[in-house]
């Protein structure tokens, strides 16, 4: 039977096994939208920005593993997708993103909401395809879906001309995807994984240093057999939070700008660093001239473009994390690092993650601390700013895809359209979106799909009045000249929830965090929306300042 | 680090928006290119790229790597650790007067280069060869007065059967 290209590219995701698409409509991608329209299994879900479609898409891949769908028309549509998109890319994260395209005959012409979509989205996309015909529509979207989930994973762009949409040729789904131009190589070599075995047993001081890669791996097991096995104390990126259990004697806890003294102590004086799926990027490393400067370095990763960009790698493996770990898990024995343990238990009793209080002000990290009290089993959607960093410093996660973050692109506004997507994927979770008071308003018109979905998403303010990251950073290094940073002039938030119909709360005494945050628990109909107002000027330490070593991390300001 | 000048062959698949992605890789990267040519194979499914590059180790391994990391290119060779034969081909217009003529027919019969073209008061000359002989060429004609050059850019394949 011949199919429109609209349809078989409903089709197609079809067979791709996609619940979920996260779009908005416009003129370019109507027949799409119509081809959705009873279509009983592909769900449109119709979010109020692209922006947010894209950051929803990603949202459900992180939580879900699966490759997330979004769809945009051309033009604005397809240029508010781009930050969802780089975003994406930024952090490995595996989204099919559509655009409608203007009709082939006018493309070139500055055509009516026309925009060379593949040219702009070209570096912040893993691969791009234009669909000009509608019988390339299976194989465009076969190719699509494989790339956008094997290898280093990434967002791919299906630009998909309108004509194409209409025209109707046959449908067929290829069984199976050959590129012989893209072949992901998996497998470690056997004599590379042999010598980082043989570095492992014979170092004084090793750490493993983990990242967002384990978990893209699906590696999470493997990483904790390799540390408990071998009884090396471990640190995971802000990327990988939950790939090992932060409740784990052998966990440092995340290192880097805002990490804890001791994964950083630790990377500054250890004599061997195992990365896995870990980019050394330079929030982790801080001035690379001192950075583990006496430590071999072994770096498993899936993107060979990615081991020695920034550090001399000592034995590279490349290969998919998950499989390496099984590979060198199979040869390690436990090693005898009795002094270096005690060395690091000593910072980890001396310098943990703390806070003092001030007056009667609800301390933020006190309300993170509560959260976790309260929901330690709960998917955790972060924002970007001083709450993202206390989000990870406080709660201690213990599963991947637990904590959702934009990490390498640091998008404000990604976290409340990502708990949708989060939710949809895992319905059976409790969803807690820790946001930014200058977060939230940047995609705050996603509160809207959420009521009428009645997901029950906990939306927790962490709310300074101030763009506070940046205010941090001003206080410090720009002698507080607080420029463009000061959100006092923030509406209720609490009474903005109750105008869009969800559940507002308003937080302003430490008391009330606990009873706020129990109530929420129950409210289980629709969104819930806290805002906690917090201490305004709070700062995230520890802190390594930019340019400078790990080993000179900042405590406090006492 | 020293710099060091590299030659890559790059195999890819004859694509809309190949060249895009390889020039946009070099530019967003900050990685130079000194030459770049593209032409389809024997098989017009496929294209090949000869790129000349410079930079230290760090910066030939990521262009290396960041090549093949493209899901169009189909294999990446870095010729300059390998044997191989490479050529460039040079037009150059150049100012000849018919009293000079002469003296420049015979530079182009040295270094075995041809005559294209005749024209009231200029020659043009095609030159191939390796970067050497052609620089001999253009510095020798450059005193009668060149009027137009344009260059093939390099191309290069490794000599002997294929790995
Ligand atoms: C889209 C975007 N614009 C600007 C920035 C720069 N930036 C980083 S953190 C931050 C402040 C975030 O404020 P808020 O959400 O209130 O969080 P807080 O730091 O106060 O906890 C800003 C402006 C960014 N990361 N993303
Ligand atoms: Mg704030």
């Amino acid at each position: 039977m011949e199919l429109s290209g609209a349809k078989i590219l409903i089709e197609s995701l079809k067979q791709e096994g996609v619940e979920y698409i996260f779009g908005v409509n416009g003129g370019a991608a109507m027949p799409i939208f119509d081809a959705l329209y009873d279509h009983p299994d592909v769900k449109l879900i119709m979010m109020r920005h692209e922006q947010g479609a894209s950051h929803a898409a990603d949202g459900y891949a992180r939580a879900t593993g699966k490759v997330g769908v979004t769809l945009a028309t051309s033009g604005p549509g397809a240029t508010n997708l781009v930050t969802g998109i780089a975003t994406a890319y930024m952090d490995s994260i595996p989204m099919v993103a559509i655009t409608g395209q203007v009709f082939t005959h006018l493309m070139g012409n500055d055509a009516f909401q026309e925009c060379d979509v593949i040219g702009v989205t070209r570096p912040v996309c893993k691969h791009s395809y234009l669909i000009k015909s509608g019988d390339e529509v299976a194989e465009v979207i076969a190719e699509a879906f494989h790339i956008a989930s094997t290898g280093r994973p990434g967002p791919v762009v299906v630009d998909f001309a309108k004509d194409a949409q209409i025209h109707e040729s046959l449908f067929r789904y290829p069984e199976k995807v050959n590129i012989r131009s893209y072949k992901p190589k998996v497998e470690g070599h056997p004599r590379q994984i042999a010598k980082a075995v043989e570095l492992i047993h014979n170092a004084e001081r090793p750490i493993l240093y983990a990242g967002g890669g384990v978990t893209l791996s699906d590696a999470s097991e493997e990483l904790r057999e390799l540390a408990i096995k071998t009884g090396i104390p471990i640190t995971v990126t802000l990327m990988g939070l939950g790939a090992f259990p932060e409740t784990h004697p052998l966990a440092m806890e995340m290192p880097g700008m805002h990490g804890s003294c001791c994964a950083n102590y630790a990377f500054t004086d250890s004599d061997l660093v195992v990365a896995i799926g870990a980019r050394f990027d330079d929030r982790v490393t801080g001035d690379l001239t001192k950075f583990a400067p006496n430590a071999k370095k072994i770096h498993i990763d899936i993107d060979a473009s990615c081991i020695g960009k920034n550090v001399p790698i000592d034995v590279p493996i490349v290969g998919d994390a998950k499989r390496v770990l099984a590979e060198m898990n199979k040869l390690v024995h436990r090693v005898d690092i009795e002094p270096w343990m005690r060395q690091i238990n000593e910072w980890k009793a001396q310098y943990p993650f703390e806070y003092e209080q001030n007056g009667d002000n609800i301390m933020p990290q006190y309300v993170i601390e509560q959260i976790y009290d309260l929901y330690s089993d709960a998917i955790v959607v972060g924002d970007v700013g001083q709450h993202q960093m206390w989000a990870a410093q406080y709660f201690k996660f213990t599963e991947p895809r637990q904590w959702l973050n934009s990490g390498g692109l640091g998008t404000m506004g990604f976290s409340l359209p990502a708990a949708i997507g989060a939710q949809l994927g895992c319905p059976d979770k409790t969803v807690v979106n820790i946001n930014g008071d200058g977060s939230y308003i940047m995609t705050i018109q996603e509160l809207v799909p959420a009521i009428s979905m009645k997901l029950p998403l906990k939306i927790f303010i962490i709310n300074n009045m101030y763009l506070g990251m940046v205010r941090q950073w001003q206080e410090l290094f720009h002698q507080k000249r607080y420029a463009a940073v000061d959100y006092h002039d923030n509406p209720d938030f609490a009474q903005l929830a109750d105008a869009f119909g969800a559940t507002g709360i308003r937080v302003d005494r430490i008391e009330d965090v606990r009873p706020a945050l129990e109530k929420a628990k129950a409210i289980n109909d629709g969104p819930v929306v806290i805002d906690f107002i917090v201490d305004e000027e709070e700062n995230v330490f520890p802190m390594v300042p930019a340019g400078a070593g790990l080993g000179d991390v900042i405590r406090g300001l006492a | 680090m020293a710099e060091e000048r590299h030659i890559f062959s790059v195999l890819v698949e004859n694509r809309f928006g190949v060249l895009a992605r390889i020039a946009g890789l070099f530019s967003g990267r900050g990685f130079n290119i000194d030459s770049l040519n593209v032409a389809e194979t024997d098989d017009p499914g496929v294209s090949h790229m000869t790129i000349v590059t410079h930079g230290d180790a760090q910066i030939i391994e990521q262009i290396y790597k960041h090549l093949n990391k493209l899901i169009d290119v189909i294999k990446v060779i870095d010729l300059t650790v390998e044997n191989h034969v490479e050529r460039e081909l040079v037009l150059i217009k150049v100012y000849a007067e018919p009293q000079r003529r002469g003296e420049i027919l015979q530079i182009v019969e040295i270094f075995r280069a041809h005559t294209v073209d005749v024209g009231p008061d200029s020659l043009i000359i095609e030159v191939t060869g390796d970067e050497g002989k052609l620089k001999a060429v253009v510095d020798l004609l450059r005193p009668y007065g060149i009027r137009e050059l344009a260059r093939t850019g390099k191309i290069a394949i490794m000599r002997g059967a294929p790995r």
